[in-house]
């Protein structure tokens, strides 16, 4: 057949199609629904494959490159709206915290334990050498810093955690937020090391708690300090574990590929690692908000402080181990 | 040797889908425009919520912490894969199929930010697009992304020549594509350099003043009559 006679007779059809692709094009991601009505939906299925056929047939019979490319952009730009992957984010995002994410976290307890290990076991060494030698501290930071340490943590102070005077717990609040969910996010990506820097940063930080634990202990600053963490150590370091275990499953992706490539499996690996990051972001913005507003008050007794952050541990712990358990498993 | 570096995506219908991947320098340069955004919007978010004490600092960290990792993320996810600078160089991010970026693999593009900017400035990030054949960076690789080309539909060459001539048979589309090309550029180039390109065809064009028959056949190849 001619180009002249193919174009005549399907010219039609492609000015048809190129009319349902603007249509798509134009409606926003966040609709459901756009742009075209609900009968259109199988005639602009039924085009798509008939352009993919002519552009096939176009490229077979040699027709001009003009019309090859055309009916390429045609194809293109129909590829991208058929297999179009629309997130609908309101019952996902619910299902995904009530029984995704601590089935996920069970799934992978190996890196969980793993991560928590690297967390708490330096911070456990550092805390009982620092009380057994307490000059030791002065190895893990400047003096400067642990005077800040001590200051924060006066227990005649009115507020704690926080250094200044004159901030506002919204000021923290925003701080915790900026500053903790970046870190969590630098132990997970740095976990693309071969898992080393994610080990690092959980060993760090392991050794800088355990060391200020221990100071603050031996001069009799321990009050206001683990009331402080307690409270919201509950979300703040579990989700620093979870976050180094995602880290630490992307770096074993590489170390360990199993019978895939190195890619395919970093990718598998990539896109379970992300879905606990969800989870960590969420567990932070609520650390974030009970550190600024409830474990800095000092009109908040101790004790009470104490049994609001056991009673936070025993809920956090409970839903990582029971949620989405009935039924799914 | 192919010079060119174009992806060859099969679709399910087997078509050919044909993707031009981006390289780092139009790369860097749609970083550049986006980060003098962010800039910008930060320093104004600032100056404004200075003004409100320590509720209005909170609020700014807490608006820094969000442009600082998610700005890719909505532009991505909900502004057809291209942010402000990328819009601006002409370039979009896909999955590797070729489909619209899904939501986790542009959170998972954009957290691994953190190591492809090791140890300065994207160093990781810029070695890793230059040894990969579809410059792809760490967060593409995990996140099975690319980023290409936006292709704009062909524009109809013009051409100073009236009338239509056919193409010699046996030409292949790359030649065509070499035609309509020339027949583009006419106007760039000096009246000898048309000249002597056109006459390396000569033996194979009917016989006239080749730059003319040239055109001539760019308008066959286009349709125009």
């Amino acid at each position: 057949m001619k180009q002249t006679q193919f174009e005549a007779l399907y010219a039609e059809q492609w000015r048809r199609f190129a009319g349902y692709l603007k249509k798509l094009e134009s409606g926003s991601n966040l609709r459901k629904r756009d742009g075209l009505e609900e009968n259109d939906y199988n005639e602009f299925a039924r085009l798509y494959r008939r352009v993919c056929h002519y552009h096939a047939l176009a490229r077979d019979r040699d027709y001009s490159v003009y019309l090859i490319d055309r009916l390429a952009d045609l194809v293109v730009r129909g590829h991208q709206q058929f297999y179009r992957r629309r997130t609908v984010f309101a019952d996902a995002f619910l299902r995904f915290f009530v029984a995704e994410f601590p089935q996920l976290v069970r799934r992978e307890i190996s890196f969980v334990s793993l991560a928590t290990a690297l967390l708490y076991l330096p911070a456990l060494a550092l805390l009982l050498a620092v009380l057994w030698q307490p000059t030791l501290v002065y190895a893990m930071m400047s003096v400067e810093q642990v005077q800040n340490f001590e200051a924060m943590y006066n227990p005649a102070n009115d507020h704690f955690g926080s250094a200044r005077d004159a901030e506002t717990n919204w000021h923290m609040f925003g701080f915790y937020i900026q500053n903790n969910i970046g870190v969590a996010f630098r132990t997970f990506a740095s976990g693309l090391v071969w898992g080393l820097g994610s080990v690092f940063f959980l060993v760090f930080n392991g050794l800088a708690f355990g060391a200020v634990a221990g100071h603050l202990t031996t001069v009799g600053f321990h009050q206001p300090f683990y009331s402080f963490v307690i409270g919201h150590g509950s979300f703040e370091l579990t989700a620093i574990v979870i976050a180094g275990a995602a880290g630490l499953k992307l770096g074993y992706s590489l170390l360990a590929p199993g019978s895939q490539s190195r890619l395919a499996s970093l990718r598998q690996a990539a896109g379970v690692a992300i879905k606990l990051i969800y989870g960590v972001i969420l567990m932070l913005t609520l650390a974030a908000f009970v550190e600024a507003f409830w474990s800095s008050s000092g009109y908040i007794s101790f004790a009470t402080k104490y049994w609001g952050g056991v009673l936070l541990w025993v809920l956090v712990l409970a839903y990582l181990a029971l949620g989405g358990r009935r039924g799914a498993e | 040797m192919q010079l060119d570096n174009v992806l060859y995506i099969e679709t399910p219908e087997g078509s050919d889908l044909a993707l031009h991947p981006a390289g780092s320098g139009v790369r860097i340069y749609a970083y550049a425009i986006d980060l003098l955004i962010k800039t910008a919007v930060t320093i104004v978010v600032s100056i404004v919520l200075g003004l409100a004490g320590g509720l209005g600092s909170g609020l700014f960290l807490i608006l820094f912490f969000l442009l600082q990792w998610f700005y890719p993320v909505w532009f991505e996810v909900w502004r057809d894969g291209r942010t402000p600078g990328k819009k601006r160089a002409g370039l979009r991010v896909l999955s590797g199929d070729g489909t619209p970026v899904t939501f986790s693999a542009s959170m998972i593009r954009n957290l691994l930010r953190a190591v492809d900017f090791l140890p300065v400035f994207y160093v990781a990030g810029v070695l890793c697009m230059v040894f990969d054949r579809n410059f792809r960076r760490l967060g593409d690789l995990a996140a099975d992304t690319l980023v290409v080309y936006v292709q704009a539909a062909a524009e109809p060459p013009q051409v100073a020549a009236n009338g239509s001539l056919p193409i010699p048979p046996g030409l292949s589309a790359e030649d065509q594509r070499a035609l309509l090309a020339f027949a583009e550029r006419t106007r760039d180039l000096s009246p000898e350099r048309q000249a002597e390109l056109a006459d390396v065809l000569g033996p194979i064009l009917p016989p006239g003043d080749p730059v003319m028959t040239i055109q001539k056949m760019a308008n066959g190849i286009v349709g125009r009559l």
